[in-house]
């Protein structure tokens, strides 16, 4: 693979990405105000001493977008991976243990995704305290079941190579085969999946934080700026529409990175290009 | 909604498809010819129980009453869920509704006012035999009838639901057709980025963009969507034009691009190209050879994405403060009503199941091989 190989949309997500990770880790520096700050009045137009304005309590916009890049990333970063975990560590024992259970865990698995994700992260996050490490732990959980089910398939493919059963045959463990043997074959096409459920993981966080079940303030946080800064649109302020404009912005680069990810997988699997 | 969905490949990244896959237990004991005399060689007759003979006799029929049978229980199991999830989850309903700083007296108190004092089997069941029977308890908030609100907000939500499928539908379907004809040309590729982009908008930045464009800028759109039962009809599709647009642009990019696929994947099978090398027009192509094989996975496409329209809702009616299911339970999660959430939880969670039976039988129907499973 070289880098004339990267179409140009790729780049532009690539790019738009560095961005947004690049706000998010050096966030007190560029940062023109602090996080919660109240420094000018309410919902001042852009230009200025503020670039994009302010909010419904007088806090900088562009300084809460920033900071707010931290937080949601960082949240739907710590889900994605966390979902990852779990749900190959579960399809993988699923597909390399087999019998009662693969079934078990395939049956559980049908069970939880009859219920559409966000009535069943409702239904959850009422009754559980309001923590960020329970907020990620519930996309996370809710988010593995997709993992779950392309992990299963993706590794069922591998687990009757030839390879897996020499292992098998040579008496490693379940364990030895999953981690060597099925997690290097399959790591290439769940790469695209790390992406798109990345790419859900924003969305959906920013969607709970929109309503109000996400993270709560004062911390900022892109969805939870929405919220906040909803009420302007009616008098024509469009302070709620930037910060709904940068979670679609990151949204659309992650995904144009996928397309390009998934574009090269179906190529190197011999697949006719188009579909 | 947020599901920011398959990029390429009909494989939907929401539970839906799933029933096409699981083959379920009963099946296996089925012969897969539904001849008799294969079957039972010796002397021509069809033996076994009842179910068994019924099978051989209306394949389509017996899979249809199986698919039902395994909706109905999934609903059953996703009730247990709800319910024994509440449950076992830490948090106690009577603490958080009173505050940290709540007597221990009124903390006994309200739970035996709640009816949280007696077991969990019990409560479930008397639960689940008013569920079946419309009646959901009382709301802990506003000591109304849960079901009662209920029957008035459902209504609205399916209104809304229904015309936002009215559009979206034939046109997915049509851009679908559009970008096929045009593969891998400029309409094909302009179809194709802009639905990317429309997949990563999240419903509510494409409501309150609309807002601000027709109902704050042109002032040609009302908001926020109130209606209320003394309205017209052509006044209700007045107040849900912007609601119903925003459904629409949400749905319309996931649908056409999975009908895209599903075209495709048929247009790129042997037979097409071998009807294309004979020479035969393009129409003749598309509508003898193409068509019939498209039908069935654009037919579960559609079910797939009505599934997902009626979750869809429930942000679209907070951005438009419209009064359906979804406000309903979203109000109801932050002041921790739980009869509330449960009883719409389960609704959701039954539309969401129902109509993914609804794709598996129409792919069923539509597509004969699937009658005969391995």
């Amino acid at each position: 693979m070289n880098l004339r190989s990267i179409p140009f949309s790729a780049w532009i997500g690539i790019a738009g990405i560095a961005i947004a990770i690049f706000c998010a880790l050096f966030a007190p520096m560029i940062a023109p105000f602090g996080e919660r700050d109240v420094v000018g009045d309410v919902w001042l137009p852009a230009g200025g001493d503020f670039l994009l304005g302010t909010d419904n309590l007088g806090r900088d916009l562009l300084s809460r977008l920033i900071y707010g890049a931290r937080t949601t990333i960082f949240v739907a970063l710590a889900a994605t991976v966390l979902s990852f975990s779990l749900g190959m560590l579960l399809s993988f024992t699923a597909a390399v243990v087999g019998g009662f259970t693969d079934q078990l865990f395939s049956r559980f698995n049908d069970l939880m995704m009859a219920i559409p994700t966000l009535i069943f992260a409702l239904v959850v996050l009422a009754v559980l305290p309001q923590h960020l490490w329970i907020l990620i732990l519930v996309m996370a959980v809710l988010d593995s079941t997709r993992v779950f089910r392309i992990g299963r398939a993706v590794a069922l493919d591998v687990a009757v190579m030839e390879f897996v059963e020499a292992a098998r045959l040579r008496g490693e463990g379940s364990l030895w085969i999953i981690f060597r043997e099925i997690l290097p074959n399959t790591l290439s096409p769940l790469l695209a999946e790390f992406g798109l459920r990345f790419a859900f993981s924003i969305l959906f966080l920013s969607t709970l934080s929109f309503l109000g079940l996400g993270i709560q303030p004062p911390a900022a946080d892109w969805g939870g700026m929405v919220k906040d800064n909803k009420d302007g649109i009616i008098f024509g302020i469009s302070a709620a529409l930037i910060p709904g404009a940068a979670i679609a912005t990151l949204a659309i680069c992650v995904n144009l990175v996928v397309d390009w990810l998934m574009k090269r997988t179906s190529s190197l699997k011999g697949g006719r290009g188009d579909a | 909604m947020m599901e920011s969905g398959p990029l390429t490949g009909p494989v939907p990244t929401d539970g839906s498809a799933d029933g096409t896959h699981p083959r379920p237990a009963e099946l296996s004991g089925v012969p897969a010819k539904p001849n008799p005399a294969a079957a039972n060689p010796s002397n021509g007759q069809i033996g076994g129980t009842f179910w068994r003979r019924f099978t051989f006799r209306r394949p389509l029929v017996a899979l249809i009453l199986q698919r039902l049978g395994l909706s109905v229980g999934l609903l059953f199991a996703v009730s247990l869920m709800i319910s024994g999830g509440i449950e076992a989850l830490p948090g106690d309903f009577a603490t958080t509704y009173l505050g940290q700083s709540a007597t221990p007296q009124a903390v006994e108190n309200i739970r035996k006012d709640l009816g949280l004092d007696k077991p969990w089997s019990e409560r479930y069941l008397s639960w689940l035999g008013g569920a079946v029977k419309g009646d959901f308890g009382t709301s802990w908030a506003s000591k109304n009838s849960v079901g009662e609100q209920i029957s008035k907000r459902l209504g609205n939500s399916l209104f809304l639901a229904f015309f936002a499928a009215l559009v979206s539908v034939p046109l997915a379907v049509g851009l679908g057709m559009l970008a096929v004809q045009f593969r891998n040309r400029l309409p094909d590729k302009i179809i194709n980025v802009v639905s990317l982009a429309a997949i990563s908008l999240p419903e509510f930045f494409v409501g309150y963009l609309l807002i601000m464009f027709f109902a704050v800028q042109y002032g040609i759109a009302t908001f926020p969507a109130t209606v209320y039962d003394s309205m017209s009809f052509t006044e209700r599709l007045s107040a849900i034009a912007l609601p119903v647009a925003t459904l629409v642009l949400v749905v319309l990019a996931h649908m056409m691009r999975m009908t895209r696929a599903a075209i495709l994947n048929v247009m790129s099978s042997a037979y097409v190209e071998t009807a294309e090398l004979k020479g035969l027009s393009m129409f003749r192509i598309i509508a003898r050879h193409a068509a019939p094989n498209a039908v069935a996975p654009v037919i579960n496409v559609i079910a797939l994405n009505l599934a997902y329209l009626v979750v869809g809702v429930v942000v679209v009616e907070v951005v438009f403060v419209y009064p359906g299911m979804g406000q309903y339970m979203v109000d109801a999660v932050t002041v921790r009503d739980m009869p509330v959430v449960q009883a719409c939880g389960l609704i959701f969670a039954a539309f969401y199941i129902f109509l993914n039976m609804a794709a598996d039988i129409l792919a069923i129907i539509a597509n004969p091989r699937l009658r005969h499973p391995r």
